[in-house]
């Protein structure tokens, strides 16, 4: 299912590194109030051609009617959007150059797959011949060439999902709305379905925005994440960017578990850095920016902490006590106790057999080095 | 959870009270007596009676006739009504709309009755039209009443129908009136069905809206049945009744194996 | 944008010409006098002068007849709807509580009376409650009564049409909230000790409340009006307020007095409404 594409450059993979290539699609200042609500607050974004961008946050971050304002549903209060360097306002949905799926499939229920897949081809003056082959061909893609007379309600749910990608992508839209993809999947269908989007992405060359508040999906998928908060964007970033250096402790804690350690920067010296806590002092690689006085939290990922029975050699060593832990299998996720009553979770890999496994009341050493403590100041 | 005795003699006792008054008609449609209520032996000569009668038979091609409009009208209103109330982002006349197709539901028969018919007269004098009452009058009146049952069926149906049906049919680029043919109307098309055939069956029911707005020569069926009843019971007309009945169980009985074959 | 407002105008219209300027004419006309005319009642404004009065009114209130009618729909009204209650909650309970094909069924049997001719089942009564009718037959071959029982013509035999034929009003809204109820409520409420009758007491009853609400509401309301069920069950003494303002219209043919009891006869209605309005609001 891989695409044949030559390799390509970096420069190519994330133009968003590089300023030479304009944005596709441009995003300016857009908000949108419901009354005295305030849904999206002057979010501003440029997403490249080619990108799976994911608009990742909680319930009522905004991130749908963010969306559904790209689709031409809800008319933006403020702000402007252009695709492809055509401005959006008042362009009605069926006008734009983007296709959506939607969370709830929105497949016709009176009509058959084939109906559904073809629905937008006719609606944009296309023979029915020529769309019909268009179907053919999309439903081959999506796999599912056999299911083109059922009906919605003959199909699974893995299925269901497919026919609206299908719709949604047979127009060849400059841009693919997608409202929380997979979130109707159950968690194995899920993980599947993810590389089979990707590579149906990576075949068409289609922008795809996609929503979703599961952060793993955003993960997988994305060429890059925006993380948003009460209407607004707080980070933008590649995933690796967004895990290994989050911008604030709301996305530190949002993606993934982590420890933040509340502070003072004590010094800041160009080769070093100490934060004072109220768990000891912390030491981290220098900060540019950071002066010493200011209020800052230490963020530290559990798979960032080693624990041992002997005190090693770290740059930071905190000691607790276990108080409770969790086998997951691939790994153990550890609680301690500090001596000051506060807990911080330590996950060690299962790369022997459990045998060393550590057990209540233990008291243990929790080590990590200087690169793993992230400053945040916001 | 323990069966309650109590509940099942209640229960038991509650469908003999809906079915023994049905039952007693059907049984003495086939009464050989004049006298309703003794049995004098087997016979379907009511039912010869109730076929030579014309006035009766008049009266069901006119009752059919107004109800079939009423209802295929109120159809149309009733679901545009519904539409606008569901559909449309609020504007000043809503609320207006709102009141006007529910008031209908609780308004006693008599007052719609009365207020259409010195409507008609009015307009009559002053427009020219509807010159005279009958027919026509009928279905308005109906038409109207019965609209407001079909704005809260098809109404339900559209609060339940998923909103992105519509959206989605937008985003592969048809336009609004396009949408509404191609996907909303499909989808709620069982209400429409649903909502017909109760306007049908109200109209066909109605004795006291019809007795207001209609005139000479345009008795409809309850109209008819009901002169005949208030001169005493008779036979031909347990006939009747047992043919309604006939009748809708029988539509009852079609309407369930379409269902089952959906 | 034309087009939105063609879909909005065309049922607004309907409406506002058929439902809302009829009762401005109701109104208008109840003002008036009656008159041996085409039509025949007195205009409200002649030659320029306002010539409407509240004399009807006037009339109404002078007239014991009309308050007492107004009275006694509302009593009949109320009866009819207690006694649908106690009729139709078993039987909504009933339903609620069988097992699946069978609720279905039953569920079926309540409705389809609905869908036969409602003056047909009013009629059937008086096949039962005549002098010389089926019950009184009945009664008098098993020897519980030596002559017949006077029952047609009376406000008992309106209390049973009304009841009969509003049923299924009444049992559709009770049994679509005791449906809903989660029957682990009623087994935790015995497993805390409660007998059967405390639990219906103190958990299924409260918590039908708004399906009761509702079809009272759905009985009480066109019980008020109704004409069909005094004309043909009740006897001459049996006022209702539907049943005067036919009289008013057909018998005495004053258009003017008809009017004036159809907008007192609206103030009854909307009350009970704005009641029920009340209480939704409040659960």
């Amino acid at each position: 299912m891989v695409g044949t594409a030559t390799k390509p450059t970096a420069g190519e993979l994330k133009p968003w590194r590089e300023a030479r290539t304009p944005p596709f699609i441009r995003i300016e200042g857009i908000s949108k109030h419901f009354g005295d609500f305030i849904a999206v607050d002057d979010v501003s974004l440029d997403i490249w051609q080619g990108e799976i961008f994911c608009l990742l946050g909680g319930s009522g971050c905004g991130k749908s009617t963010l969306l559904r304002m790209l689709a031409g549903f809800e008319a933006p209060s403020a702000g402007k959007v252009s695709i492809d360097g055509q401005d959006m306002a008042g362009v009605p949905p069926e006008a734009r150059p983007t296709n959506m799926m939607f969370q709830s499939y929105a497949l016709f229920p009176h009509m058959s797959v084939e109906k559904n897949v073809a629905y937008g081809l006719l609606r944009g003056g296309m023979g029915k011949a020529e769309a019909m082959e268009k179907v053919a061909a999309m439903l081959k893609l999506v796999q599912l060439e056999g299911f083109a007379a059922r009906k919605p309600h003959q199909l699974s749910g893995g299925q269901r999902q497919r026919v609206a990608l299908a719709r949604s992508l047979v127009k060849r839209p400059k841009l693919l709305l997608l409202d929380e993809p997979l979130g109707a999947l159950d968690k194995k269908l899920r993980e599947e379905t993810q590389f089979e989007l990707m590579n149906i992405q990576d075949q068409l060359g289609v922008t795809f925005i996609v929503v979703t508040h599961d952060q793993e999906e955003a993960m997988t998928l994305a060429t890059r994440i925006g993380v948003m908060d009460a209407g607004r964007i707080v980070q933008v970033g590649e995933p690796r960017a967004i895990y290994e250096r989050p911008g604030s402790r709301f996305v530190a804690d949002f993606i993934g578990t982590v420890n933040l350690f509340e502070g003072k920067v004590d010094v800041a010296a160009p080769d070093a850095m100490r934060i004072t806590t109220a768990e000891g002092p912390i030491l981290t690689e220098p900060v540019v920016g950071l002066r010493a006085g200011q209020q800052v939290a230490v963020a530290v990922r559990p798979e960032k902490m080693r624990l041992s029975r002997e005190q090693g050699a770290a740059a930071n060593v905190l000691s607790g006590t276990v108080s409770d832990y969790a086998y997951m299998g691939d790994m153990t996720i550890y609680k301690l106790a500090l001596d000051n009553g506060r807990s911080v979770k330590v996950s060690v890999s299962n790369i022997d057999d459990a045998s060393e496994a550590f057990t209540w009341d233990e008291r243990l050493f929790i080590s990590f080095p200087a690169k793993a403590g992230v400053v945040l100041s916001a | 959870m323990r069966r309650s005795w109590f509940l099942i003699i209640a229960a038991t006792l509650g469908f003999l009270f809906l079915y023994i008054p049905i039952g007693s008609l059907i049984l003495f449609s086939f009464n050989e007596s004049k006298l309703v209520t003794v049995w004098a032996g087997f016979s379907t000569k009511w039912y010869g009676e109730l076929l030579r009668d014309e006035q009766v038979l008049g009266a069901v091609w006119i009752s059919a006739r107004i109800a079939f409009a009423s209802a295929t009208l109120a159809v149309v209103l009733g679901t545009l009504a519904a539409f606008v109330l569901v559909r449309m982002r609020a504007f000043w006349g809503k609320p207006i709309l709102r009141g006007m197709t529910t008031a209908p539901l609780v308004m006693p028969e008599v007052i719609t009755g009365l207020s259409l018919l010195l409507l008609f007269v009015s307009m009559e004098r002053m427009i020219g039209w509807p010159a005279g009452r009958g027919m026509v009058t009928i279905i308005i009146a109906h038409t109207t009443f019965c609209l407001a049952y079909v704005a809260v069926v098809v109404q339900s149906r559209l609060v339940d129908m998923d909103e992105s049906l519509e959206e989605a049919a937008r985003d592969l680029g048809a336009a609004p009136v396009r949408v509404f043919f191609d996907v909303t109307l499909p989808v709620i098309a069982p209400a429409l069905v649903a909502g017909w055939l109760l306007a049908f069956t109200l109209s066909l029911d109605d004795l006291v809206v019809a007795s207001f707005t209609s005139g000479p020569g345009a008795s409809t069926l309850p109209m008819v049945i009901f002169s005949k009843v208030r001169l005493g019971v008779s036979p031909d007309i347990n006939a009747l009744a047992t043919l309604i009945i006939l009748v809708v169980a029988l539509g009852i009985v079609i309407a369930g194996l379409v269902m089952r074959r959906k | 944008m034309s087009r939105r407002w063609i879909v909005i105008a065309i049922p607004m219209l309907w409406l506002g010409i058929f439902f809302l300027l009829p009762f401005i004419e109701v109104a208008r006309i109840s003002l008036v006098d009656p008159a041996i005319a085409r039509p025949p009642y007195t205009p409200l404004f002649e030659d320029g002068a306002f010539m409407g009065d509240l004399e009807n009114y006037a009339f109404l209130l002078s007239d014991s007849l009309y308050i007492n009618s107004y009275l006694s729909s509302i009593r009949i009204a109320a009866v009819s709807t207690v006694l649908a209650l106690l009729v139709g909650y078993p039987m909504a309970y009933a339903i609620a509580r069988a097992p699946e094909p069978r609720r279905t069924i039953l569920l079926f049997l309540v409705i389809l009376p609905f869908w036969t001719s409602f003056l047909l089942r009013v009629y059937a009564w008086i096949g039962l409650l005549k002098g010389n009718g089926v019950i009184n037959n009945v009664l008098l071959w098993m020897g519980v009564i030596d002559e017949p029982l006077v029952m047609l013509q009376t406000d008992f035999a309106v209390y049973v049409g009304i009841v009969y034929t509003y049923l299924p009003f009444m049992i559709l809204p009770l049994y679509a909230t005791l449906v809903k109820l989660d029957e682990s409520l009623m087994e935790a409420s015995a497993d805390l000790g409660a007998s059967r009758a405390s639990t219906f007491l103190r958990i299924t009853l409260p918590l039908s409340l708004p399906g009761v609400v509702a079809g009272c509401m759905l009985v009480f309301i066109p019980a008020i009006g109704e004409y069909v069920i005094p004309a043909l069950l009740g006897g001459p003494d049996t006022l209702m307020i539907g049943r005067v303002l036919w009289d008013e219209y057909f018998r005495n043919r004053d258009w003017p007095v008809a009017s004036a009891v159809a907008i007192a006869m609206l103030l009854l209605i909307v009350l009970p409404i704005l009641w029920m309005q009340k209480m939704q609001e409040r659960a």
